[in-house]
């Protein structure tokens, strides 16, 4: 008698959780099943996560891109940025969070205390001189001011690795100290190898913004053949007149591809990432 | 030797390692900030240089812009409608997948997966097509009997709700972090409060809120912030223009045309000042209101 009921309660918690996990996937699904549906159907039964038939010249008229750019360049693009700008980023902050986390030094509560601001700051505040600044240097049209900017350390990831940091027992930099390294060897050889999860936290984050942003290629960018993949599923929204949703909805999946695949082989890094510092995934 | 001897210097090795954030703070951040703010007070039109012309913009702004009225209310309707349901969605589903059951893990990839991706055009493009005048919404609508083809993107009174819709549907990182806070709460506590005749609810409110406090406090800050300057969704829904009738006219974007279509430089950062004094303010009281609700165990060791 317990046992039926409580199997019963168990089917309705897989129902409801279940069931409400499905609405919440059910768009994701929907864009990726809508772009191997014929042009005509998409509209047609848009309910319908089954295309009548699979129809891959989606991707091929999607990826023809735009005025005989192709979405190869749009994804070239996009590894260029990512690439450089995550290397930049996580290297760079993995010497802030040693310094702060490890070093004693004149000055150190202030400059903790900017890099605790500077994560709050809204973006729209230092944008603008910031787009004077690139377009005095003449960087306006290049990569330049979207990669450039990371190589300083990214606040969000300096305060992820000190947490990591602190987990290390102070008596191995000791150790290390007596057997006459100095604070750069110990950096390398003891913290460095030590801190390898929240490098590969933030090295998936940071691909995550990038891939993801918006706002900055859409500012310094204006070229079509430099756009990355974000900027350019924008034209498909300009070009009003061609209408071609099939092409747009295949781009978009696809666009998504690298994010998703990432997510399921690092999922651990990714939930503790999160659960650990409150990193806004 | 003197190398040696800088070597040992903590002071120096200590700028050392963190000099790219310092350099980085004084050229991307604390340098724009005060020119933002020179800025605020002239007539900047980017090809010419700035023209001092004191509080102008500032009085523009309360006086004679009925767009930015228009475009407070949306970005105050947009805050205030999606961060506390976004909160109260990922509190829900966190304390449904509080569970040791099978399938727990897929369940929370599920849910978690909206908001991984949600910033993307891809998603806002798909929104658009969602919420579209023959898109995914309106064709399910027709199955139970409610034929309809108007855009619920397109319709000034629903647009920004779409908007509000696709914020919500990303309440996985928030649901992540309640989900380790309420791990963290000893069942013990709940055993406890049954033993003594408590029912759920009671313990809901008298030991799950409390013990979760502080986390509620920290994501209601951090995502009031970002939920301020959401940009992209509102860009590509209404195609860079805020509409219907400036109805998804979010500040960052309506920020962003008179910087960037417009050209107005000093109009547009002291938009960015006043921002981020609203923003300021709302943070402090939200700070200050804390210590009513949030509840900090006493811990001796910490």
């Amino acid at each position: 008698m317990t046992f039926g009921t409580k199997s019963k309660n168990s089917v309705l918690y897989h129902l409801l959780v279940g069931g409400l996990a499905l609405v919440m996937i059910y768009p994701i699904l929907w864009l990726a099943a809508s772009s191997l549906k014929p042009n005509h159907e998409i509209f047609a039964n848009a309910y319908s996560l089954i295309p009548s038939r699979l129809e891959f010249s989606n991707y091929v008229s999607g990826w023809n891109g735009f005025a005989g750019t192709t979405f190869a360049t749009f994804f070239k693009n996009s590894f260029i940025i990512v690439i450089w700008s995550t290397v930049g980023a996580v290297a760079s902050s993995a010497l802030v969070a040693y310094g702060f986390a490890r070093i004693r030094f004149k000055g150190k509560g202030f400059w903790f205390g900017c890099l605790m601001m500077t994560m709050m700051l809204p973006h729209d505040v230092t944008v603008i001189p910031q787009y004077v600044m690139f377009a005095k240097l003449g960087w306006l049209s290049s990569f330049k001011p979207i990669i450039v900017p990371s190589f300083f350390a990214m606040p969000f990831f300096v305060f992820l690795m000190m947490q990591f940091i602190r987990t290390i027992p102070p008596e191995l930099d000791e150790a290390a100290k007596m057997d006459g390294c100095s604070k750069f060897s110990i950096f390398f050889r003891v913290v460095l190898p030590l801190i390898t999860p929240a490098l590969v936290t933030s090295t998936i984050f940071s691909f995550y913004w990038k891939w993801d942003d918006f706002y900055n290629p859409l500012l310094y960018l204006n070229k079509p053949e430099m756009y990355p993949v974000s900027l350019a599923l924008k034209l498909f929204l300009d070009a009003e007149s061609v209408n071609n949703w099939g092409g747009m909805f295949a781009m978009a999946t696809l666009s998504l591809l690298p994010i998703v695949i990432v997510f399921f082989i690092f999922q651990k890094y990714i939930v503790e990432g999160i659960s650990t510092s409150g990193l806004k995934g | 030797m003197t190398w040696q001897k800088l070597k040992d210097n903590d002071h120096l090795v200590g700028y050392i390692f963190t000099a790219p954030f310092i350099l980085g703070f004084l050229i991307f951040t604390l340098y724009p900030m005060i020119s933002s703010l020179y800025y605020s007070f002239t007539d900047y039109m980017l090809m010419d240089s700035p023209r001092w012309v004191g509080l102008d913009n500032y009085v523009t702004m309360f006086t004679a812009d009925d767009k930015i009225i228009k475009s407070l209310q949306v970005t105050f309707t947009y805050v205030f409608a999606s961060v506390p349901l976004r909160l109260c969605f990922a509190l829900l589903v966190a304390m449904l997948l509080n569970k040791a059951i099978g399938g727990i893990g897929l369940y929370r990839s599920a849910y978690y997966l909206p908001s991984l991706i949600g910033g993307s055009v891809a998603v806002s493009i798909m929104w658009t097509q969602i919420f579209g005048d023959r898109g995914l919404i309106n064709s399910a609508l027709a199955l139970i009997g409610i034929e309809t083809t108007t855009s619920w993107i397109g319709y000034p009174g629903t647009a920004l709700w779409t908007l509000i819709a696709l914020s919500v549907w990303q309440f996985g990182s928030s649901m992540l972090i309640f989900l380790a806070g309420l791990k963290n709460i000893p069942a013990s506590y709940y055993e406890a409060a049954s033993v003594d005749g408590a029912g759920k609810v009671y313990s809901f409110f008298k030991i799950t809120l409390p013990l979760l406090s502080p986390i509620i406090l920290f994501n209601l800050i951090m995502q009031t912030i970002s939920a301020f300057m959401t940009f992209t969704p509102a860009y590509i829904i209404s195609r860079g223009e805020g509409g219907p009738l400036d109805n998804t006219l979010l500040y960052s974007l309506y920020l962003y045309r008179r910087a960037f279509q417009f050209f107005e430089m000093g109009y547009a950062s002291a938009m960015a000042w006043v921002m981020l004094i609203l923003i300021g303010l709302i943070t402090l009281l939200i700070f200050q209101t804390s210590k009513y609700w949030v509840h900090y165990e006493a811990k001796g060791d910490k």
